[in-house]
């Protein structure tokens, strides 16, 4: 049973990781219908970005432990979202909005194209930026006291500090989500454009900039995520977004593409299940495995995902 | 007010309208008649900046308006309620108003002009915390022309209201659109139902396959044996 919970655990805080990451995805192809393959790279960004924030500020170690939590990490952060919005928004603008009228496949094609520009450029360019290293392999995470490495036991089963972080942050993100969403009128613009794009125009929304802050609200979401990738792994790599984006991109679909709570719903059942059934079903090699093979079962049987995607109906 | 001057507009190779031109005057309820894809739509899809013209201008107030993008357009003063209502149906009725006012800042204001379209239309006063998707055609309709008031337009562009509507909704609407002509709004009014359409009119317009055929006034219209013929069903 503590095996059970242990992997529950395990399983929650990946998933916590692939639904910052999912937001991204279902924000944008609900406004502009495109699967944004490059949204991995933005997560990937992210954690760059803290990394260099963390080696401008001089290599901190954060102790005490509370010099940590309320300015190391905080400063990180917000170096990882500055990074990751400007080039989100910045690959809106030069890869994207140009083909706007274009065919469908041909934004798909710029998205693979930027996902491997982006790599290519964090792989040559990083360690020329004075006083960066070289990231032509994997750079070892800060390791921050209070964060990197602690843990709580409860009962047998034990928590890492980096798993509060993860599922925490994806708890604060889904509430300032909902209240964005909700309550403020960039929010509703942005349901009504997802609904109807051109009545949205008729009702005086200026569709580009909804456009522009989708693509921003889910490098935010990416941002926190790159940092909780690399406070749970420890290091980080010009590669991380391949992976993470493909599983990301599988919880997006799981919830139902589209669909902003779906994502975290599905993101949430994709790391639990992952995790349970790399523990049940197999070896920890399979886990990938059994992910996608969840993503076909689900766009077999529930193509409009778990939550039911955006409906778009029209009189 | 509104003055359209050789427009051109065509979908790909296909020209939609070829070079029509029209004047709306400031109080004026100016009508726009005929049938599927005689170009009314894309003619006021082309003045909201929905579509780029290829060529001709449209001039508003003394200002060019082809070329500037559609919510500029709306903060000039045109609004438009669309052909097949377009309402956003997830959304309740408030919040579709709210969306109408979406370039209007002043929050008082907002919340009279919801209660005044509440007024006039009761029904969706009484139901407006229901989505928009779950009421019937006519009050739809009274919806999407309540939306397209709360930005409180100079000039209101209405794109066939009474399509898909029974004889009574009809009847309805156009006396909705007899009040607002009363009160002052300028309308431009695109409609296949001559009848009523033209009997409100100031002035009407008659377009075939993207060419204006005849212009009068609306009474003159309704009188005339050709437009009787086309488009009343008389003989």
């Amino acid at each position: 049973m503590e095996l059970f919970f242990q992997q529950l655990i395990n399983g929650l805080s990946l998933g916590a990781l692939y639904a910052l990451i999912a937001v991204g995805y279902t924000v944008v192809y609900g406004i502009v219908q495109l699967i944004n393959f490059a949204h991995g790279e933005i997560f990937m960004i992210g954690a760059f970005g803290a990394f260099a924030t963390w080696t401008i500020m001089g290599r901190p170690t954060g102790s005490p432990v509370a010099t940590s939590l309320l300015f190391i990490l905080p400063v990180m952060l917000i170096g990882g979202v500055v990074a990751s919005v400007a080039v989100a928004v910045a690959m809106e603008r030069f890869a994207y909005r140009p083909l706007r009228n274009a065919p469908r496949l041909a934004p798909l094609i710029s998205a693979i194209g930027v996902s491997v520009f982006l790599q290519e450029l964090v792989r040559l360019f990083f360690g020329r930026i004075p006083g960066m290293p070289d990231a032509k392999s994997d750079l070892a995470f800060p390791s921050i006291s209070g964060i990197s490495g602690a843990s709580v036991q409860m009962g047998g089963v034990l928590i890492r500090a980096s798993a509060i972080f993860t599922i925490g942050a994806l708890v604060l993100c889904t509430v300032f989500l909902w209240i964005f969403v909700d309550r403020t009128k960039t929010g509703r613009a942005m349901v009504a454009t997802s609904q109807d794009a051109d009545t949205a125009r008729l009702m005086g929304i200026n569709v580009d900039r909804v456009i522009v802050s989708a693509f921003a609200v889910g490098a935010v979401l990416a941002a926190v995520a790159g940092v909780a990738q690399g406070l749970t792994v420890g290091n980080i790599g010009f590669r991380m977004g391949f992976l993470a984006g493909l599983k990301a991109f599988t919880a997006a679909v799981l919830g139902g593409i589209g669909n902003i709570y779906g994502a975290v719903v599905g993101g949430l059942v994709l790391g639990v299940a992952e995790a349970l059934a790399s523990n049940y079903l197999g070896t920890t090699a399979w886990k990938d495995v059994w992910a996608f093979i969840l993503l076909i079962l689900v766009l077999v049987f529930r193509p409009q995902g778990l939550l039911g995607a955006k409906v778009v109906d029209r009189a | 007010m509104l003055e359209v001057k050789d427009l051109v507009v065509a979908y790909g190779r296909i020209q939609a309208v070829k070079g029509i031109s029209f004047t709306v005057e400031q109080g004026q309820v100016v009508t726009m008649l005929g049938t599927n894809g005689a170009g009314k739509s894309t003619t006021l899809r082309t003045i909201s900046g929905l579509l780029t013209p290829v060529s001709g201008e449209i001039w508003f107030e003394g200002k060019r308006l082809d070329g500037v993008p559609p919510h500029k357009i709306v903060e000039r003063g045109i609004a438009q309620s669309p052909e097949g209502r377009r309402l956003f149906r997830q959304m309740t009725v408030e919040e579709n108003l709210r969306l109408g006012a979406y370039t209007r800042k002043d929050t008082a204001g907002v919340k009279e002009d919801i209660d005044r379209v509440y007024d006039m239309f009761e029904v969706l006063g009484e139901r407006r915390n229901e989505k928009a998707g779950l009421f019937s055609g006519g009050e739809q309709q009274m919806l999407a022309i309540g939306r397209a008031l709360m930005s409180r337009p100079k000039l209101l562009m209405l794109d066939e209201p009474s399509m898909g509507l029974s004889p009574i909704m009809t009847q309805k609407v156009m006396a909705t659109i007899a009040d607002l002509q009363s009160q002052g709004t300028t309308i431009l009014l695109v409609e296949q139902n001559a009848q009523a359409a033209l009997s409100l009119a100031d002035r009407g317009y008659v377009l075939e396959v993207g060419r204006i055929t005849f212009s009068d006034t609306g009474k003159a219209l309704l009188g005339d044996d050709r437009v009787r013929k086309a488009y009343l069903g008389a003989d």
